[in-house]
Formats: C-alpha cells, sequence, structure tokens
C-alpha cells in the first residue's frame, strides 16, 4: 500500500484512539485528512519542488504508531543537547513525550506538551486563537494536523523574559522499524516578551525516519524570538520542516538553521508580516556531502509598511550532494519603506555537486529597498596561496577557508553554547583541525 | 642561501620573468627595484611557490635543494615568508587563531609537537608588543577591515612570530604613512642577523632609508639589468628608470 492510503485508512483508529473531549479539534483534524487525501504529497510538478523529489522517502514502509516510550537514558544522549547551560527540555521520543529527560515549567510561562494543552479547557483560548491559524494549507501541513497529537506548547505572557533558552529535541529509536514521526508545535510570545528556542531532530537508529514537522510561531508587539534549529541527523533520516511565523508591530525574530546531515532535509520558512518595524532575520548554513540534499524554500511577506528582512544563507556543497535555495520576498503595495535584503553565497567542491539557487522577488510598493544577490564558486585561490605561504598545508588551508566562509553566519547567534557547538561541528565536518579552542 | 639561475616564468603562456638571476647569502639584505609591470611581484611569487605562475625554466636552489617543484608551504616550512603586496582577509579566523594555526603547522612539518599553549601566549605577547601591536587587533578576524598600515604590521608580525630565513617583503612600504614606514622598518631590522636574509621588492628608495640594503638591483622587463651597492638606489629615486633601460639598450 503506498504512504498515502495507509495514512488515510490509519486515520480512523488514531482518532478513535486520541480523541478526548475537544470537538474543535476533532473537526479540525477530520478537514485536515480530507485535505491530504485531496492534495497529497507534493510532487515535482509543483514549482516548490522542482528540485526535491520525495520520492525516494516516501517510498519506506513507515510505521506511524510506536507503541510505546523506548528507554533512553540521559547519558546516551546528553551530546544532542545544549547541556552546559541550564534549559527547559521538552524531549520526545519516536513522537511520544519522555518525562524523565525533560524539565517543564508553568512558573510565569507554559513549556509543557500539545497534549495537555490539546485537552485542557486552561488552554483552550491560546488553542481557538492560534492553533492551525498560520500554517498554509497544503499536503503536508494537512497531514501533520490531522495527526497531531504531541509536540511543544510554549506560551510567554505578556513582559516576560524566558529565564533560559527552551530546547524540543525530537528523538526517533524506531526499534520495531523505520518510523514516520510528526511533531506539532505551537509558540506563542506575548507582547514585550522575549524567548529562545532550540530544536532538534535526531535519529538513534539506522532504520529509515521520516519526520514532518509543523511550527506555528506567534510573535506580538515588541515580542523577541531567536530559534534555532540543529539538523545534524544520520544519513537514514530525513526531515521536512515547516515553520511559519506570524510578526506583530516592532517584534524581532530570527531563525537560524544548520544543516549538516541528513539524507534528505526540506526547510520551509515563511515569516508574515503584520505589522510596523518588524524585522526578520533568516539565516543559514548547510554543509554537505555524499548524496545528501538539503533544500532551503523561504517565503517573507511584507504586508505593512517599515519592516525589515535579512536572509543569509551559505552553502558548502561536496560529492553528489544537492543544495537547493529557493528565496520568496513578497512586497505587497502597502508595505512602503520595507528593506528586504537576500544572499545565498555557495561553494561547490566536487564536479558532481550541484545548486539551485533561485530568488524570486515579487514587488509590488515603490518605495522599497529590497536587494539579492547569489554567487557559486569554488575557494578563492589567492587566500589559499595566502595561507599556505604562511606554511599551512592546503587541505588545511582549505577547511580553514570553508569554516571562515560558514562561520560568518554565526555572528548573530545569540547563545555562546551554541555558537561554540556549532563552530565546533563545522570546524569537524570541514575536517579542520583548527589548533585552537573556539 | 638563495640561488636563482636562468629563471623564466609566465603566467597563461604570456612570459614575465626572462632569466633571473641571483644570489643572497645569510646575512645580506637584497632590494630589487623596477617600474611597474617589470615582473618584482611575480618573481617574489615564483619563490614563495604560487601555482597560477608556471616555472618554465631555470631553479630556484634554497640551503642547497631545488625548490621549483615543492608546494607553498613547504617551502614556508623551509623557512621562506613573503610578505604580501596585498595581504587577503579572512573573516572569522582571528589574528590569533591564524597564527597558532601556522606556528604548529611549521612545528608539525619539523617533527615537533604543538607549541604549548602558554608558551604561545607569551610570544604573541612580546612580537606584537615589540611591533606596538594593540591586544584587541589580536582578536580581529584576519586582515577584515584592517586599514592598509595594519595590514603591513601583521605581516611583520607574522615574520617575527614565524622567524623565516628568508623574508620577501613585496611592497611592504607601498599605503604607509612614515611612522608606520619606520616601525614596519624597525620590525625587520630586529629581525636581521647573520644567519637569516631579506628580499625587499620596492618602488621607492624611501624604505631603503630605513633597511639598508647591501645589494640594489634594477629589475626592468622580467630580467635583471643592473645591480649595485646602496647608493644605485639614490640614484635611481634622482634620475628614474629611463637611464638604466637606456644603458641596457646601448
Amino acid at each position: 500500500m503506498e504512504l498515502k492510503e495507509k495514512l488515510v485508512s490509519s486515520f480512523l483508529a488514531f482518532e478513535e484512539e486520541y480523541t478526548g473531549a475537544n470537538d474543535d479539534l476533532h473537526k479540525i483534524r477530520n478537514q485536515a485528512i480530507k485535505d491530504f487525501e485531496t492534495m497529497g504529497f507534493p510532487s515535482r510538478k509543483e514549482e516548490d519542488y522542482k528540485y526535491t523529489s520525495l520520492k525516494s522517502v516516501l517510498k519506506e514502509d513507515y510505521s506511524l504508531f510506536p507503541r510505546k516510550e523506548n528507554a533512553i537514558e540521559y547519558k546516551d544522549i546528553k551530546k544532542y543537547l545544549i547541556h552546559e547551560i541550564d534549559t527547559y527540555d521538552l524531549v520526545f521520543i519516536d513522537g511520544i513525550y519522555s518525562s524523565h529527560l525533560s524539565s517543564t515549567t508553568h512558573d510565569k510561562i507554559d513549556v509543557c506538551l500539545m497534549s495537555s494543552a490539546l485537552n485542557k479547557d486552561l488552554y483552550k483560548p491560546v488553542i481557538d486563537n492560534y492553533f492551525n491559524k498560520l500554517a498554509p494549507k497544503n499536503g503536508l501541513n494537512s497531514l501533520n494536523t490531522a495527526f497531531t497529537k504531541e509536540g511543544a506548547f510554549i506560551h510567554i505572557h505578556k513582559n516576560i523574559l524566558a529565564d533560559k533558552p527552551i530546547q524540543i529535541i525530537n528523538f526517533s529509536t524506531g526499534n520495531e522499524s523505520s518510523i514516520l514521526v510528526q511533531p506539532r508545535n505551537l509558540i506563542v510570545v506575548d507582547e514585550n516578551s522575549h524567548c529562545q528556542i532550540i530544536e532538534r531532530h535526531q535519529s538513534l537508529t539506522e532504520h529509515p525516519v521520516l519526520t514532518n514537522s509543523v511550527t506555528e510561531i506567534f510573535a506580538n508587539k515588541r515580542a523577541i524570538v531567536d530559534y534555532y534549529k540543529i539538523q545534524n541527523d544520520k544519513l537514514s533520516a530525513s526531515l521536512i520542516d515547516n515553520t511559519y511565523i506570524e510578526q506583530k508591530s516592532e517584534s524581532f525574530c530570527s531563525v537560524h538553521t544548520f544543516s549538516l546531515g541528513g539524507k534528505l532535509t526540506r526547510n520551509n520558512l515563511n515569516f508574515y508580516q503584520r505589522g510596523e518595524r518588524i524585522d526578520s532575520t533568516m539565516k543559514g548554513v548547510t554543509i554537505i556531502e555524499g548524496k545528501q540534499h538539503v533544500d532551503h524554500n523561504t517565503l517573507v511577506h511584507h504586508i505593512e509598511p517599515n519592516c525589515e528582512s535579512h536572509q543569509d544563507y551559505k552553502g558548502i556543497f561536496d560529492e553528489k550532494s544537492v543544495g537547493v535555495f529557493n528565496g520568496k520576498v513578497v512586497v505587497e503595495k502597502e508595505a512602503q519603506k520595507t528593506n528586504a535584503y537576500q544572499s545565498n553565497n555557495n561553494v561547490l567542491l566536487d564536479d558532481k555537486a550541484t545548486i539551485n539557487s533561485k530568488p524570486q522577488l515579487e514587488i509590488f510598493a515603490d518605495d522599497v529597498k529590497c536587494s539579492h544577490g547569489c554567487t557559486i564558486g569554488q575557494l578563492d585561490e589567492e587566500a589559499l596561496f595566502y595561507l599556505q605561504s604562511r606554511g599551512i598545508p592546503r587541505k588545511e588551508a582549505s577547511g580553514l577557508l570553508m569554516y571562515a566562509f560558514a562561520n560568518n553566519v554565526l555572528e548573530s547567534v545569540k547563545i555562546p553554547e551554541i555558537k561554540k557547538r556549532i563552530n565546533k561541528l563545522i570546524a569537524l565536518k570541514l575536517g579542520v583541525e583548527l589548533g585552537f579552542n573556539l | 642561501m638563495l640561488k636563482i639561475k636562468n629563471l623564466h616564468a609566465s603566467i597563461e603562456d604570456k612570459e614575465i620573468l626572462k632569466g633571473i638571476n641571483l644570489e643572497i647569502n645569510p646575512g645580506e639584505v637584497h632590494a630589487i627595484m623596477g617600474p611597474n609591470g617589470s615582473g618584482k611581484s611575480t618573481l617574489s611569487s615564483v619563490i614563495a611557490g604560487k601555482e597560477e605562475f608556471e616555472q618554465t625554466e631555470g631553479e630556484i636552489i634554497f640551503e642547497n635543494t631545488e625548490i621549483s617543484e615543492m608546494d607553498p608551504e613547504e617551502r614556508a616550512h623551509k623557512g621562506i615568508f613573503l610578505s604580501f603586496q596585498y595581504p587577503v582577509e579572512i573573516p572569522g579566523v582571528s589574528v590569533t587563531n591564524f597564527m597558532k594555526t601556522a606556528i604548529n603547522a611549521h612545528r608539525k612539518a619539523n617533527g615537533l609537537e604543538d607549541m604549548p599553549a602558554n608558551e604561545m601566549l607569551k610570544k604573541i605577547r612580546e612580537k606584537s608588543e615589540s611591533l606596538g601591536i594593540d591586544r584587541k587587533f589580536l582578536s580581529r578576524s584576519l586582515n577584515e577591515g584592517f586599514s592598509g598600515g595594519e595590514k603591513k604590521r601583521n605581516e611583520i608580525f607574522q615574520m617575527a612570530m614565524l622567524e623565516p630565513k628568508l623574508s620577501i617583503l613585496d611592497e611592504t612600504d607601498s599605503g604607509l604613512d612614515i611612522d608606520a614606514l619606520k616601525i614596519v622598518a624597525d620590525g625587520v631590522n630586529n629581525l636581521r642577523s647573520k644567519d637569516n636574509a631579506v628580499l625587499l621588492i620596492t618602488h621607492y628608495q624611501r624604505l631603503l632609508n630605513y633597511i639598508v640594503p647591501d645589494v640594489v638591483h634594477v629589475m626592468v622587463d622580467g630580467k635583471i639589468v643592473k645591480s649595485g651597492g646602496k647608493e644605485l638606489a639614490l640614484e635611481l629615486e634622482e634620475r628614474g628608470y629611463e637611464w638604466v633601460k637606456a644603458e641596457k639598450a646601448v
């Protein structure tokens, strides 16, 4: 049976097992499965998936409902966490919440579970206001909505600075077989509030894992949200990450995506600016090799005047790896004085490596500053010679240059431990023996 | 120390060096002067091993070893240092970290362990202080946003750290004001000893007031056409290069 049919036919059983009293949710799910049935998975015929085929990851016979939480000890997973600092942790194993690995809170901020938020009256106003209000209707989002069960629920109340970063970590063990997981996260940051979030999907098995994750983020007036995605998964794991952010006036949101490993990674990242003087920042570093595939599909929708957006994606592609960058910026007629900046720089290390880079600017306002630039190149020979002439062997010099090329995206990372960790991962990935501590 | 015999080199089939002969002994300072486009910078790049240039003929013998086939890093490990006319900016790598990487690469090539961190820091501190380099400067990205003077001073700092046998200074004086020039020249003079040598590539005589050469060569159209003592530099400053060319033509 094809995955689509399998999913559709499993839906009833899923509903019976998990739906409690919440009628609204029941309706949303039922509509979503109908939408998925109509739309299905995206194919390469769609413009947005022209360079990314999901075929190879959809052919697996994924198990949809793991029976129980697999036992994992903290020591086994410590290295995947940013453990050097105090954080709130939401840890999920095969889509199921792991209480003994997590630390949640309801003290001034809610860092807890989607499953409880969906079913408790206390959270109903927030769910009614925000849940499934942002993710555009498409096959993947509808599929996730139909099977929404678990994920992170984060609500930062008005005038609160979250006292520590929040980590959302999804582990896959797939002990039984290959597995499909669909985390669903909702993050609401009220006026004048601030939070930092770190997200990671990590497979602990050699069986294929497919993650179809949907995250909706709402940044209200003057809110600040910094989001870090660490994608450094096994070659058997694929990720479709769908992240949607709505910003109100004077809010500041940034998303950093570090794509360093995985079979296929697709990042759908959309920003909707509903207010003035908003700043949206998205940055990415992609370093892959072998037959890995990383696709960044971004959208910034400038709806009102006096807002800014900054996009800076760097990629290094070796062997037969494939990169895609599709950055769409829409500036509505009302969005005068918009300042939108986009840049995508790539280094190809092998004749067989590919990058498809496509900026898409749709500008309907006349008083705006929009710039975009894309480069594809090799390493600078003059710089290599400079380093070699100082005694640094060519291989190391190349590593150092690539490191330097990718590294400046890290400047805007606000959590030093993340900066250190990513620095280290990048250096490791590039085989740079830096000979110094970063 | 360095013996260059009948050196020819070209880039994209265009011959730039057309038979250079040059011998530099330990303890000596040589200056090569010449008009723009005469091949001075090409000569320094070829000695340092830049692959862009093809050495079509001749020999480069350094410390009794023919080095023409060696990679730039191997030449560096043997003790050749090139101070760049246009040092390359490398964002994301601090001066200190770059220096540590370079020093340890040299040590590794010579079969030594990495330099202990405290020893490294001490050396960096000493050498930077002697060149009047601010400590903040050391944590900045290599050459990024440096002024012309800062870049050149940084080159001399690297030279001081690596302690080469042969230092080639390619137009190190260009873009320097008189104070910066003095600092750079003092730096070079402090490193001089009976065991090492310096090759200065320069356009103007000015630098030679501060780093006094033993031999001055004039290079025109890919060849050394005249050699002499330090007084030759003064003569060139006064009369330009035309008379050398004319003399050669006769």
